[in-house]
């Protein structure tokens, strides 16, 4: 009984703040109010299956899916390094990866505005050494980077706390059976680590697929993600019912790619490594 | 025995201040079961980690058949490793771990299937191919991490105090097994422990390690019967070991009290640690003997009785299979052949006493 009762808080706070809307996003994406009166439709559903929509939603799984991989290739061995035993510097490391976390959001993605900008930092520099100005924003380039850069420390992090538990008699082990570097990576070290792996991916590309504050500052909004067709319908244009839909189709995509990687990972794993 | 298959020739190895192994020399020879016997931070695991290829030493040359294999990385040496904490592939099954050496070295997949089944019976794992290691106990694991080991035919076997982990009834019957795979399989054990009993029950040669250096080098019979010095006996088997005085030789005083014994060339008048085997004491009437005692304490250990008694300057630990009363005047005899005359060790040997719980009192 009395766990119960501890569990209480949790269950009022996962109700308000998580059945609740949820309920109202299916509530506003089947519903329409036509001069009071609220009926049920298929139209919002309909609408999201337009071009113009299906190619912004190609364009945000696309340019998602690039950060994701670039922020693999980037974490990865970032996480490889770290978790070293020998490195040095290991603390110092992991403050400078976690510090911009503490930092607001917008403001560290502002402070690229500053940098890319045609008259921006690096630009000046560029003038200053002779090479002219390069067009750095308001294109898929700095919508990219600004996802990098933004959700890079979700990707190092938990490959790291996994590699870091990796047994160094496991890694002996392998060597004393004949492998040498590259094979106690491919075989022993890499799938272990895959757990890690995954939730850097899911912790990566979520927040990269739905974002539209990257996208709007960085491109200037000249590169529309579904994150800022959702955030129009609400803010500007008022319809919540295809916003809300959108959402939906959204959180479909997540849950899919989820299934997805989480198979592929286990599966990776049972059979031994990916390599 | 055959050949020497190892020999370490003046290993050192330092970790800052700290000297892990101080200038070491031995061989293995093939087919030999050997055990390094130590407590904690003698330098055995080191030493085990140097042949396997994990550490190098700072001096001195480890020899594999006649060539020097310093230079030669672990996954290149022809040897395996049993570690303590079987470090098995969680990420695989039982055979898939078991099959890691052999698909390393591209053997066809339809031999290491065989293989992998010929050593899983021969730990007695038949038909655990598909297991998941999270699935097996800690014993099961440890018969993975051999098979796995052994399935490379290596000529010598490591292991890192394979056993340490386990419980007692099964530490018993995996003593038995290794015993039995050695003498099957004919191939070098290179085992470490810190258990006396362990290394007593498998070994055909024992090397007795403390700070670094070896102690002494010899059978499981002669390191208990003959040890060389106060370490090697304290940490063998329980003994008495008493500060005492080689009169001349063939005679030493023990607790105030001259002795008969089998010894000399030690000098007369010099300072020397006795051993005596708390077996080897028997107790007597208090006037058939010059050195008497007290009992002070007895408790019962199953096949014996383990009686202290308190003599002119030193507390006897004696077994014996007759109960006595606490208070009894009695007298300690010692045969001549069982007092073990030894150089005065510096060596700090902690000296036994009493345990401080009473036991049950009889």
């Amino acid at each position: 009984m009395s766990k119960r009762r501890f569990s209480f808080p949790y269950l009022l706070w996962m109700g308000i703040f998580i059945v609740v809307p949820l309920f109202l996003v299916i509530f506003y994406a089947f519903t329409e109010n036509s001069s009071g009166k609220i009926m049920f439709t298929l139209d919002h559903i309909k609408a999201i299956f337009e071009p113009v929509y299906l190619k912004v939603i190609g364009r945000s799984l696309y340019m998602s899916l690039i950060a994701t991989v670039v922020c693999f290739i980037l974490g990865y061995p970032a996480a490889m390094i770290l978790a070293s035993k020998d490195f040095a510097k290991k603390t110092t490391m992991l403050i400078l990866i976690v510090l911009p976390m503490w930092m607001n959001f917008l403001l560290r993605t502002y402070s690229w505005l500053s940098l890319l900008e045609n008259e921006g930092l690096i630009n000046r520099f560029l003038e200053w050494m002779g090479a002219g100005q390069v067009q750095l924003m308001y294109n898929n380039f700095a919508v990219v980077l600004g996802m990098v850069y933004n959700f890079l420390p979700f990707m190092i992090l938990p490959i790291y706390s996994v590699l870091v538990k990796i047994d160094k008699n496991v890694i002996e082990a392998a060597k004393d059976l004949g492998a040498n570097s590259y094979k106690v990576f491919g075989k022993v070290i890499f799938p272990l680590s895959v757990p890690g792996v995954i939730s850097g991916i899911t912790m990566t590309f979520m927040p990269a697929l739905s974002t539209f504050v990257i996208s709007r500052l960085l491109s200037g909004g000249k590169i529309t993600l579904i994150g800022n067709i959702i955030e129009q319908q609400f803010t500007v244009t008022g319809d919540w019912g295809l916003g809300s839909a959108l959402s939906l189709l959204l959180m479909v995509l997540i849950f899919v790619s989820m299934i997805f990687i989480n198979k592929y990972g286990d599966e990776s794993v049972g059979a031994g490594g990916l390599l | 025995m055959g050949k020497k298959i190892i020999e370490l020739k003046n290993i050192y190895k330092r970790y800052g201040d700290f000297t892990a192994i101080d200038g070491i020399n031995l061989y293995f020879n093939e087919g030999e079961f050997l055990t390094l016997l130590g407590p904690s931070g003698c330098g055995k695991t080191t030493t085990l980690r140097v042949i396997g290829g994990f550490e190098q030493p700072d001096e001195g040359d480890v020899m594999f058949d006649g060539v020097r294999i310093n230079d030669v990385p672990a996954h290149k040496r022809m040897l395996n490793t049993v570690f303590q904490k079987y470090a098995l592939f969680t990420h695989l099954t039982v055979g898939q771990n078991i099959a890691f050496g052999p698909s390393i070295k591209k053997i066809n997949p339809e031999q290491i299937q065989k293989d992998v089944k010929k050593y899983l019976k021969i730990v007695n794992l038949e038909g655990y191919e598909d297991r998941d290691i999270s699935t097996l106990s800690g014993g099961q694991q440890q018969r993975v991490a051999i098979a796995r080991a052994l399935i490379n035919k290596p000529k010598v076997l490591l292991l890192d105090e394979p056993l340490g982990a386990l419980d007692l009834k099964l530490r018993k019957d995996m003593q038995d097994e290794l015993k039995t795979m050695h003498k099957d399989l004919g191939i070098t054990f290179i085992y470490v422990t810190h258990d006396q009993e362990e290394a007593l029950t498998l070994s055909d040669t024992i090397v007795v390690m403390n700070n670094g250096k070896i102690q002494q080098i010899g059978t499981p019979v002669d390191i208990y019967n003959e040890p060389n010095n106060a370490f090697v006996a304290y940490f063998i088997g329980e003994s008495n070991i008493i500060s005492s005085t080689m009169v001349r030789d063939k005679v030493v005083r023990i607790d105030g009290v001259e002795f008969e014994c089998v010894d000399k060339g030690f000098g007369q008048e010099m300072q020397v640690d006795v051993v005596v085997r708390p077996e080897d004491v028997i107790l007597v009437s208090p006037d058939k003997s010059n050195l008497k005692g007290i009992v002070t304490l007895i408790t019962f250990k199953g096949v014996h009785y383990e009686i202290w008694v308190e003599g002119p300057s030193f507390e006897w630990k004696v077994h014996s299979t007759m109960p006595k009363n606490i208070g009894d005047e009695l007298g300690i005899t010692v045969d001549p052949y069982n007092i073990h005359v030894m150089h005065h060790d510096p060596l700090n040997i902690p000296l036994e006493v009493p345990p401080a719980d009473m036991g049950v009192p009889i």
